[in-house]
C-alpha cells in the first residue's frame, strides 16, 4: 500500500472507526453499571450512588457512539446507506434506547418529573441492558452478513429508485434469529456488566457495595466468558467474502486467515483478551480497584482487533447474503479520496481531544464518590 | 416519472420534521445560555461577589435540564439520515457526511467533556479553571451549530462539488467552498444569534416572574441586566444577519424568495409585504396563484432588499415556473429538459460501462467530467423527476406566515430590549408591573421565531432536499409506510412526554428559585 494512497486514506479510516467502536465498547461500563441499579444496589443510598457515579460519564458513552456514527457516514457512507436504511428497526430499537437515557439521569430526582423517578429508573436500566444487547447483535451481523442489495445506477431506475435496499420485511429484526448474532449480543452486554462492576469498584467508596459487586461480578464474567468464546470460535470458522478487484469471491476461514496474516494484530488480540482477564481476576480476588483499567485497554484492544480482522485484506467487512456481489468492502463503500484526505488532517485533532479528555476526567474523578458528596454544593442526579 | 411511493415520502418528512423541531425546542437555548452563564461567572470571578455564584449557578441547573433533552433529541436526527434518507446518504454523504463527523470530533466532545467539569467541578477544580471550562461549553455548543449549519447550507446552496458517474454520487473537490460557502457562513451567524436572541428573552422572562412575585429582587434585576445587554446586541445583529440571509436566498434560490413574499408575477421596483393576509389558491389560465385579501406594502423595498438595486427585477414564481425571456429567467421546463438530458447520458455512461465498451466509456467519462456538462446539464438533473414544472412551486401559504411572523417578531424583540434597558437605567423595572407581565409572555415569542425560521428554510425548499440536484421523493429509503408510521408515533408519544416532564421540571425549579449553595 503506498503512504498516502487512496486505499491508504480507506484503511486509515477503518482504523479510526475501529478505535471509535472499541472505545464505545470500553465506555458501556456506564450501560453495564445501569443495567444493575435494581440488583446490585440494596437499597436508595446505593442506588444513588451507582446512577451518580454513571451518571457523570454517561456523556463519554453517548457521545462517542454519536461521533463513530458521524465518522462511518462521513468516511464509509454506503454502509450508512445500506445497513440503516435496511436494518431500520435494529437501528431505530437501539436509537430508542439512547433517547432514553440522557434525560433520565439529568430528571430522575427533580421535584415535579411527570413520568417518576420509577420510570425514569427503568428507562435506565432498559438503556442499560438493551442497548449493548443490541449493538452486539448488530456488530455481529458484519460477521454474519445482512440480507441486502446495492445497486448505486438505480437512482435512474424507473422501477426502483433505492440504490440499497433490504430484501425482507423484517428489516433487521432478523439478526435476532440467527443464534451468533445472539452470542455477540450476549457477550456485549455482560462485558458491559463486567466492565460496571470493575468500574464501580475503582470509583466508589462504599465498603458493602463493593463487597457485593464482587460476588456479583464473578458470575457475569463467567456469563461473559460463556458467550463471548463460542462467538470467537463460530467467527473464526466462518467463511466470508473477499474482493478481488473486480468481484466479491468467498473464501473458507477467512477471519481466521486474516488474523494469522497479520501478527501484530493476532498479538493485540491475544494480549487484549488476557488483559481482560487480568482484570477480572483484579475485580474477583483482590483488593485492588485498578481491574477497569486492565480489562478496559484489553477491551479495546480486542475490539479493535476484531474489526482489523474485519476490513483489512480486502475483506467483505459487510456481505450480503442474498446477492454476495453487493456486499460492502472498503473500497467499494467508502467516500472520495479528496474527503478522506480533508478529514484526516481534522483527524490528527483526535490526540489533542483526548488528551483534554483524560485530564477532565482526572480532575473530576480526583476522589471516589461518597454519599457525602450528595450533601454537598454539587450536581446530584 | 417514476412510481414513487408518496404516501412513504411524506410519512418520512414528518418523521423528520417532528424529530428536528422537538431538537430545536431546546436547542437555540442551550446556544445561547451557555453565552449567559459564561459572562455571569466571569463577573463572579472577576468580582469574588458570591451573589454571582448563587445567579450563575441557578441558571446553570436550567441549562442541564435543558441540555440533557436535546442531547437525546439530536442522537436521532444524525441516524435519521441513514435510516429514512438512505438515498440522499448516498448521494451526498461524501460531502454531507464530512462536516458531521468534524462536528463530533470538535465539539462534541468539547462540549460534553467540559460540561462535565462545569456542573461536578465547582469544588474540584481551580476558579479559573471552572470559568475556562464553562466558556469551553458555550464555544463547543455553538462550534456544533457550525458545523450542521455548514451541512445545511450546502444542501440549500451545493457547492465546490463535482458529479462522479463511476460512483453514482456527488463528491467533495473544495472542502473550503463548502464551508465558507456565503449560505453556510450567513446561516450559521443568524441562527446562533437567534440562539442568543432566544436565551435572553428567556432570561429577562423568568427573572420578570421573580419581580412580579416580590421574589428575588437582585437576583432578578442582576439577571435582566445581563440578558438584556446580551438580548439587545444579538437582536440587532439577528436583523442584519437574517437581511443577509434573505438576500442569498434571493440569489441562490429565487423560488423560495418568490414564496415567502407571495409574489406570483415579477416585477421591477419590487415592494415588500410588510403585513398580508393570503385569500385562496386559484388557478388562472393554467398558472396557479394567490391573492392577498389585504395587504401592507412598502414600495420598491423587496428589490432593494434582495439586489440592492430599487430597479431591480424580482422574478416571481410563475417567471421561475414558466420562464421570462426578457429577464433571462430559465423556464423550468427547459431545466427539465436540461436534467433529462443529463440523466439520459448517465444512462449511456451506464450501458458502456456494463458492455466493456472502454472507448465508449472514456468519451462519456470526459464529457462528464467537463465543467461545461456539470454546470449547465448536470446542475440540473433533480428536474429529471419531475414531469410538470409545476412540481418545483413550495407551499406558498407556509413559506410567506413563516416568513413574516419571523420578521414581526425580530422588531419586536429589539424594541423590547431597548425597553428592558431603559427602565433598568431609570431603575424602575421592578415598578413597571406591565413590562414584567410583558416579558412574562415574550418567552414563547422566540421559539415560534425561531420554528418559524426553519420552517421557512425547510418548506420553502421543497421539493428539494438537495437544491437542483435531488428532489425529496428520490431521498427516501425503501422502507413500508407502516414502518416509519410506527416510529414517527413512537417519536411523538416519546417526545411530547419528555417535554411535558421538561416543562414541569423548569416551572417546579423556578418556583424553588435560587438558592445558597447546591441545586
Ligand atoms: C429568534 C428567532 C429569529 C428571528 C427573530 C429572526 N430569525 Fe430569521 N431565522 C431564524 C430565526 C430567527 C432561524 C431559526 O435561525 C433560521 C432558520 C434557518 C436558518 O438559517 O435560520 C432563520 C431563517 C431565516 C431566513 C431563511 C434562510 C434560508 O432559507 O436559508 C431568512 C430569509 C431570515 N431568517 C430572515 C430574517 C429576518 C429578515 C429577520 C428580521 C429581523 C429574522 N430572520 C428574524
Ligand atoms: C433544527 C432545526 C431544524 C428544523 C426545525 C427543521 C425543520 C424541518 C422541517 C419542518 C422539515 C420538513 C419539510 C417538509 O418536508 O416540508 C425538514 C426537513 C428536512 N431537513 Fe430540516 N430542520 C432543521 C434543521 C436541519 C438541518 C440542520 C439539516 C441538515 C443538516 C436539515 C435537513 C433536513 C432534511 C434532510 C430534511 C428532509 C427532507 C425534506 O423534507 O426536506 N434540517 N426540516
Ligand atoms: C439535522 C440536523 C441535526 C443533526 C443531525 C443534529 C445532531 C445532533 C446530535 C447527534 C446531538 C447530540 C450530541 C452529543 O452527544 O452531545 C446534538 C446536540 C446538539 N445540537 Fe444538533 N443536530 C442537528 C441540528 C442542529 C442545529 C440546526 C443546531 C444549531 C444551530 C444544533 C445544535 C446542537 C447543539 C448545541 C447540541 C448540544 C446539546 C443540546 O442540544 O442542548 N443541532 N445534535
Amino acid at each position: 500500500m503506498e503512504l498516502f494512497s487512496f486505499e491508504f486514506f480507506q484503511h486509515y479510516w477503518w482504523i479510526i472507526n475501529s478505535l471509535l467502536a472499541a472505545l464505545l465498547v470500553f465506555l458501556l461500563f456506564v450501560q453495564g453499571g445501569q443495567s444493575m441499579i435494581f440488583t446490585l444496589a440494596k437499597d436508595e443510598e446505593e442506588q444513588r450512588l451507582i446512577v451518580n457515579s454513571m451518571g457523570r460519564k454517561w456523556e463519554f458513552t453517548f457521545t462517542t457512539l454519536v461521533v463513530f456514527g458521524g465518522a462511518f457516514f462521513a468516511s464509509f457512507p454506503l454502509f450508512y446507506s445500506t445497513s440503516f436504511g435496511g436494518a431500520y428497526w435494529a437501528w431505530m430499537a437501539l436509537l430508542f434506547c439512547f433517547v432514553i437515557q440522557a434525560v433520565s439521569f439529568e430528571f430522575r430526582t427533580r421535584p415535579n418529573n411527570f413520568l417518576g423517578t420509577k420510570t425514569f429508573n427503568t428507562f435506565l436500566f432498559i438503556n442499560g441492558s438493551l442497548a449493548p444487547f443490541l449493538l452486539g447483535v448488530i456488530v455481529a451481523t458484519l460477521f454474519t452478513g445482512g440480507n441486502f442489495m446495492v445497486e448505486k445506477y438505480n437512482i435512474i431506475n424507473p422501477d426502483n429508485l433505492a440504490i440499497s435496499y433490504w430484501t425482507n420485511n423484517l428489516h433487521g429484526l432478523e439478526a435476532l434469529l440467527n443464534y451468533k448474532n445472539l452470542l455477540l449480543g450476549f457477550a456485549v452486554l455482560f462485558l458491559a456488566r463486567t466492565l460496571g462492576h470493575l468500574y464501580i469498584q475503582n470509583n466508589i467508596d462504599h465498603d458493602i457495595l463493593l463487597m457485593r459487586s464482587r460476588v456479583h461480578l464473578k458470575v457475569d464474567a463467567i456469563l461473559f466468558l460463556l458467550f463471548f468464546l463460542p462467538f470467537v470460535a463460530v467467527v473464526f470458522t466462518a467463511p466470508g467474502y473477499y474482493f478481488d478487484g473486480s468481484q466479491f469471491i468467498s473464501k473458507e476461514f477467512i477471519y481466521f486467515n486474516n488474523i494469522v496474516s497479520m501478527p501484530l494484530i493476532l498479538v493485540l488480540f491475544l494480549v487484549g483478551v488476557v488483559l481482560v482477564l487480568i482484570g477480572m481476576y483484579f475485580g474477583i480476588f483482590s483488593k485492588s480497584s485498578k481491574g477497569i483499567w486492565w480489562s478496559g485497554l484489553g477491551v479495546i484492544l480486542t475490539v479493535f482487533s476484531l474489526f482489523i480482522v474485519l476490513g483489512f485484506n480486502n475483506t467483505a467487512y459487510y456481505f450480503s447474503l442474498v446477492d454476495p456481489q453487493s456486499s460492502l468492502c472498503l473500497a467499494n463503500s467508502s467516500s472520495s479520496e479528496y474527503t478522506l484526505r480533508t478529514m484526516s488532517y481534522v483527524s490528527l485533532l483526535v490526540p489533542f481531544v483526548i488528551a483534554y479528555i483524560v485530564y477532565a476526567w482526572r480532575a473530576i474523578n480526583n476522589k471516589k464518590l461518597s454519599s457525602e458528596e450528595f450533601n454537598e454544593d454539587t450536581h446530584v442526579y | 416519472m417514476e412510481e414513487i411511493n408518496s404516501s412513504l415520502v411524506d410519512w418520512s418528512r414528518a418523521q423528520f420534521a417532528l424529530t428536528a423541531i422537538y431538537h430545536w425546542f431546546f436547542v437555540p437555548l442551550t446556544l445561547g445560555l451557555a453565552f449567559i452563564l459564561a459572562f455571569m461567572e466571569s463577573i463572579y470571578v472577576k468580582t469574588g461577589n458570591p451573589e454571582w455564584k448563587k445567579i450563575t449557578k441557578f441558571w446553570m441547573t436550567i441549562f442541564g435540564i435543558n441540555f440533557a433533552i436535546g442531547v437525546a433529541t439530536g442522537i436521532i436526527l444524525e441516524f435519521e439520515f441513514g435510516t429514512n434518507w438512505s438515498n440522499y446518504s448516498w448521494f451526498v454523504g461524501d460531502i454531507f457526511g464530512t462536516p458531521l463527523a468534524i462536528e463530533g470530533i470538535m465539539a462534541f466532545f468539547l462540549e460534553s467533556t467540559f460540561i462535565a467539569v462545569m456542573f461536578f467541578g465547582w469544588n474540584k477544580v481551580s476558579k479559573r479553571f471552572h470559568l475556562v471550562s464553562t466558556w469551553l461549553v458555550a464555544f463547543g455548543a455553538n462550534i456544533s451549530a457550525l458545523w450542521i449549519l455548514v451541512a445545511n447550507g450546502w444542501m440549500q446552496f451545493p457547492a465546490g462539488m463535482y458529479f462522479n458517474p463511476d460512483t453514482v454520487r456527488n463528491e467533495m473537490h473544495n472542502f473550503w467552498e463548502v464551508l465558507f460557502s456565503p449560505v453556510a457562513v450567513h446561516k450559521f451567524l443568524h441562527t446562533i444569534t437567534s440562539g442568543f436572541t432566544l436565551a435572553s428573552i428567556f432570561v429577562v422572562g423568568v427573572s420578570a416572574w421573580f419581580l412580579l412575585k416580590k421574589r428575588e429582587r437582585s437576583f432578578a434585576l442582576k439577571s435582566i441586566l445581563v440578558a438584556s445587554i446580551f438580548g439587545l446586541i444579538s437582536s440587532l445583529y439577528l436583523a442584519f444577519t437574517g437581511d443577509s440571509s434573505a438576500r442569498y436566498v434571493a440569489e441562490k434560490q429565487p423560488m423560495k424568495f418568490a414564496a415567502m413574499e407571495g409574489l406570483y408575477e415579477g416585477r421591477t421596483n419590487a415592494p415588500l409585504v410588510a403585513f398580508g393576509i393570503l385569500g385562496s389558491k386559484k388557478i388562472e389560465e393554467g398558472k396557479q396563484h394567490h391573492d392577498f385579501l389585504m395587504k401592507l406594502e412598502i414600495p420598491s423595498m423587496l428589490s432593494i432588499l434582495a439586489f440592492q438595486d430599487a430597479k431591480a427585477f424580482v422574478p416571481g414564481i410563475n417567471d421561475l415556473v414558466y420562464g421570462n425571456e426578457k429577464y433571462r429567467v430559465m423556464s423550468t421546463s427547459e431545466k427539465i429538459v436540461r436534467g433529462n438530458l443529463a440523466r439520459e447520458t448517465l444512462k449511456e455512461f451506464k450501458e458502456a460501462k456494463e458492455s466493456g465498451n472502454t472507448a465508449h466509456y472514456d468519451s462519456i467519462k470526459t464529457v462528464f467530467l467537463s465543467e461545461h456538462f456539470q454546470k449547465n446539464y448536470f446542475c440540473y438533473f433533480g428536474y429529471s423527476y419531475f414531469n410538470k414544472p409545476e412540481m418545483v412551486i413550495p407551499n406558498v401559504p407556509t413559506s410567506f406566515y413563516s416568513f413574516h411572523i419571523m420578521v414581526f417578531l425580530g422588531f419586536y424583540f429589539i424594541a423590547f430590549f431597548v425597553v428592558a434597558l431603559v427602565l433598568l437605567y431609570k431603575d424602575t423595572l421592578d415598578k413597571s408591573r406591565w413590562f414584567l407581565r410583558v416579558a412574562l409572555w415574550a418567552i414563547p415569542l422566540p421559539y415560534i421565531a425561531s420554528q418559524a425560521g426553519w420552517i421557512l428554510a425547510e418548506v420553502g425548499r421543497q421539493p428539494w432536499v438537495i437544491q437542483d440536484y435531488m428532489p425529496t421523493m428520490a431521498a427516501v429509503s425503501r422502507l413500508s409506510t407502516t414502518s416509519v408510521q410506527i416510529t414517527f408515533f413512537l417519536f411523538a408519544i416519546l417526545f411530547t412526554a419528555l417535554l411535558i416532564a421538561e416543562i414541569k421540571i423548569l416551572i417546579r425549579q423556578i418556583k424553588i428559585g435560587p438558592k445558597e449553595g447546591g441545586h
